[in-house]
């Protein structure tokens, strides 16, 4: 599946999407697979509270199964208007 | 409905010649514009956001304050990219039978377009940039709606 990250956590992260081989099946696992990767992911997500997902460009929960879902993002709380 | 998700600017009179409809007695237009920060160094505001979602997310929100207000015309316009102070950042405009609605509507557009619409916001200046922060009190001013 595509992974994206947004603002802050792109810049930790260092890329803005990347294509993500996992098992995980849910947001959570995800989050858990990519903290074990390398240091800068575990910076990124060390606070999930800090912290929001979209699958299929729609707002979700981290506990939200992972099932058929082909882009997940990563961002913190959304500060437009 | 009309719903722009831009990097260039917009011009609201322009926007404004078009809008509305015959049996809405009430416009109501709101403008955000970038505001210098308190020590009056901001350079630039830096706006991201995330291509795929954010018209969609727009068009959601715009589409139930229509409902919920009965408006007969609603606008939406929000830009992206480095933006300078005293720029327009985005526009909202709701047209209904009388006032009440057409006010209450764009403050609920508002409300929502704060935490709930995929942007985030730099302020860069001279020696500085630093990720504008989202307030607990954009989150918690959705609960009136």
């Amino acid at each position: 599946m595509d992974v994206l990250y947004f603002a802050w956590v792109r810049e930790r992260i260092g890329v803005p999407r990347e294509s993500v081989e996992t098992q995980a099946d849910t947001v959570a696992g995800l989050v858990e697979e990519l903290r074990g990767r390398e240091e800068r992911y575990a910076v990124a997500f060390s606070d999930l509270s800090a912290l929001r997902v979209a699958l299929d460009q729609e707002l979700a929960e981290f506990d939200a199964p992972l099932d058929g879902v082909r882009e997940v993002a990563f961002f913190p709380p959304m500060t437009g208007g | 409905m009309r719903v722009l998700v831009q990097e260039a600017a917009f011009d609201v009179a322009q926007q404004m010649r078009d809008f509305g409809a015959p049996d809405m007695g009430a416009i109501v237009t709101f403008t955000g514009v970038v505001r210098d920060n308190d020590a009056r160094n901001l350079t630039a505001m830096e706006i991201e956001h995330y291509p795929g979602m954010t018209q969609s997310a727009l068009t959601r929100i715009a589409a139930q304050a229509q409902d919920r207000w009965n408006l007969g015309d609603v606008l939406v316009i929000h830009r992206y990219g480095r933006l300078r102070p005293g720029e327009q950042i985005m526009m909202v405009a709701t047209a209904a039978r009388h006032r009440k609605a057409a006010f209450e509507a764009a403050e609920f557009l508002m409300d929502y377009l704060k935490s709930r619409a995929p942007f985030w916001k730099k302020e860069i200046t001279a020696d500085a940039a630093e990720w504008v922060a989202a307030r607990d009190e954009d989150e918690s001013a959705l609960k009136r709606w």
